[in-house]
């Protein structure tokens, strides 16, 4: 069901504020991990600013939903939007990366409130969220755990031992949606290691599969409700998305994957951001 | 609140080690909800699955995908639980290095593993199934609690003391076909403390695992050629216990380490950094596989082979009582 038109403005003017963080941030911290970042951004706003079940007084309240974000190398976009729902006051987020804040460019549980697991290191995120929802399902939780994975980690044979349990022990509580964004650190997946047709593979392994536009917010709205109601199989969200969205010279650049920013770029990164 | 062992191990004569872990595990599930087993398709062979029998709905078989299983191990704890997670130590250390460090050390999962047949114990499957190397890439991992039991009845112990234990922690058994070093659980065991099982002041021995019980065997025949040789039971590999090793350099001046580990890395190494951070002269001969990858064969023969049996280890108490290591015998001179 299509979002009102008043929800659609609220979800579309946080994503974009967020990713005008994502941007400011980069130009303090002197790096950042922009093209994921900017990948993820509307779905991620989508779990925070509307479903998920979380608190930012009590970042480790035991029944709040986990959301583990397997695509560590996206915590740039992570830490902005906790920090833009006060898990910890968003000026910290200038220190992003420097010696001595709590902001590595992966994100640290034990240091950043509001992250649930330590990820960076490719496929591990997948397999800790997916044992948090087996947790949860074995301890009577009613939580929900939200995983987010990249698509060029899927080239890592973890994602698919991964896979394999989530079917085999039918972890319907939780809701995975993967980053297509089609570019890994070299280049294009397809040409690097093919992972094409990635939605039949996750349904081979006994998966739903739901393949959608990742920057359509009705779209991402309505594949995360038919993943909370699906009962009897694990659900795959594969979000087609655009690396680098937004910013019209960093989209679909490989070479934007990690990059700095001087104020120059900063501010053609904003104005392409801000549609000027 | 610790739960100890409150009870006796039954037919240990009868059960190998292995057997007893599964047993004692068992147990534990009973008394404590949170426990769960794990393993990759290694039920029968690493014997958790007799906690599978009692506890079906606790115990979870992830099929041959170590890596995930780390993984899912990390996250269960979220829900409270102490997942035990139990596969062979090539596959737990070697293969799930990264998984071990990242999803379980540094995220501070309190997941125990329990990996079997270590070392050369697995001796005739070959080097796939040895693990040798174990020790170094364990005691290497921040956080990590590293325990390798004497025989079966430490086990018992080392089982229940790591589920009391708050943090990640690595214990290493055999294949479980080694003889007992005790005879029953009254004994005192704690992590990090060395148990000495022989006093002594000419030289020490400082070993784990099953070189324990061949290194009282090498003392006892010492002892007969009127040699007076300490034997520690190390079998807290790290925390070390710094107290017990200094004690055999200022009391002994002589050491030998025996380990079924490569001699880089674990036991040996863990003891030499303390002697030689502490600037005390002391004779060291590490024994263990010497840096080389083990042939296959029976246990013993490679226990023989690699002098960690106790003709091994009762030859290199007589090499090292000979070396003549210091210019005059001045004890008092050193730094």
């Amino acid at each position: 069901m299509p979002l009102s038109a008043e929800e659609h403005k609220r979800l579309a003017d946080k994503a974009k504020h967020i990713r005008e963080r994502i941007v400011e941030v980069t130009e303090r911290s002197g790096g950042g991990h922009l093209g994921g970042s900017l990948s993820q951004t509307d779905f991620l706003v989508a779990i925070y600013y509307k479903y998920a079940k979380v608190d930012p007084k009590n970042p480790r309240w035991e029944d709040r939903d986990r959301i583990v974000l397997s695509k560590g190398h996206g915590g740039l976009g992570h830490a902005t939007i906790l920090g833009d729902l006060g898990f910890f006051p968003d000026p910290e987020l200038d220190k992003f990366n420097k010696t001595g804040s709590k902001f590595g460019m992966h994100l640290d549980r034990m240091k950043v409130p509001g992250v649930d697991a330590s990820t960076g290191s490719l496929a591990h995120g997948f397999a800790i969220g997916l044992g948090m929802a087996m947790g949860a399902k074995l301890a009577g939780k009613d939580w929900h755990t939200y995983i987010v994975l990249s698509d060029g980690e899927c080239q890592e044979g973890t994602i698919w031992e991964g896979v394999m349990a989530g079917a085999m022990f039918k972890l319907t509580n939780c809701t995975c949606i993967v980053d297509r964004n089609r570019m890994s650190l070299d280049g294009p997946t397809e040409e690097i290691m093919a992972l094409d047709p990635l939605d039949k593979k996750f349904e081979a392994f006994g998966w739903r599969t739901i393949v959608i536009d990742g920057h359509d917010l009705n779209q991402v709205c309505d594949a995360l409700e038919a993943a909370r109601a699906e009962t009897e199989k694990p659900v795959m969200i594969v979000a087609n998305t655009v690396k680098g969205k937004g910013v019209d010279f960093m989209e679909d650049q490989p070479k934007w994957h990690y990059g700095g920013l001087d104020s120059e770029m900063a501010a053609r990164a904003l104005a392409s951001l801000r549609g000027k | 609140m610790p739960i100890g062992i409150t009870w006796t191990v039954d037919d240990a004569d009868t059960m190998t080690a292995n057997e007893i872990y599964g047993e004692v595990l068992t147990r534990l599930g009973d008394e404590n909800p949170r426990i769960l087993a794990m393993t990759a398709d290694l039920a029968g062979s690493t014997k958790i699955g007799k906690f599978q029998k009692k506890h079906p709905e606790r115990f979870f078989n992830f099929g041959i995908a170590e890596t995930n299983m780390m993984g899912f191990a990390s996250g269960m704890c979220e829900a409270g639980f102490i997942p035990v997670v139990s596969t062979f130590a090539a596959f737990a250390a070697l293969r799930c290095a990264e998984h071990v460090r990242t999803d379980v050390a540094y995220n501070r999962r309190n997941v125990k593993i329990i990996a079997t047949h270590s070392g050369t114990s697995f001796g005739p499957a070959g080097t796939t199934h040895h693990c040798t190397e174990d020790l170094a890439v364990m005691r290497a991992i921040a956080t990590m609690t590293v325990i390798v039991p004497a025989d079966a009845y430490e086990t018992a112990k080392a089982t229940a003391a790591v589920i009391d234990h708050d943090g990640p922690c690595y214990v290493r058994i055999g294949r479980s076909f080694e003889p007992p070093l005790w005879k029953d659980l009254n004994f005192d065991w704690e992590i990090g403390k060395a148990i000495t099982l022989r006093e002594g002041t000419d030289i020490t021995v400082i070993a784990c695992g099953p070189s324990v019980l061949h290194a009282v065997e090498a003392a006892d025949r010492a002892e007969r050629q009127g040699l007076k040789v300490r034997v520690l039971d190390m079998h807290t590999i790290k925390p070390i216990d710094r107290d017990a090793v200094m004690a055999a350099v200022m009391d002994t001046r002589r050491i030998v380490t025996a380990e079924d580990h490569n001699i880089v890395g674990g036991l040996g190494s863990a003891v030499a950094e303390v002697v030689a951070e502490s600037g005390k002269g002391c004779v060291l001969r590490k024994l263990g596989v010497a840096d080389v990858f083990s042939p296959h064969g029976a246990p013993e023969d490679l226990q023989h082979l690699h002098k960690i049996d106790a003709d091994g280890i009762e030859e290199t108490i007589a090499e090292v009582m000979k070396m003549d290591f210091e210019q005059d015998e001045d004890w008092e001179d050193e730094v």
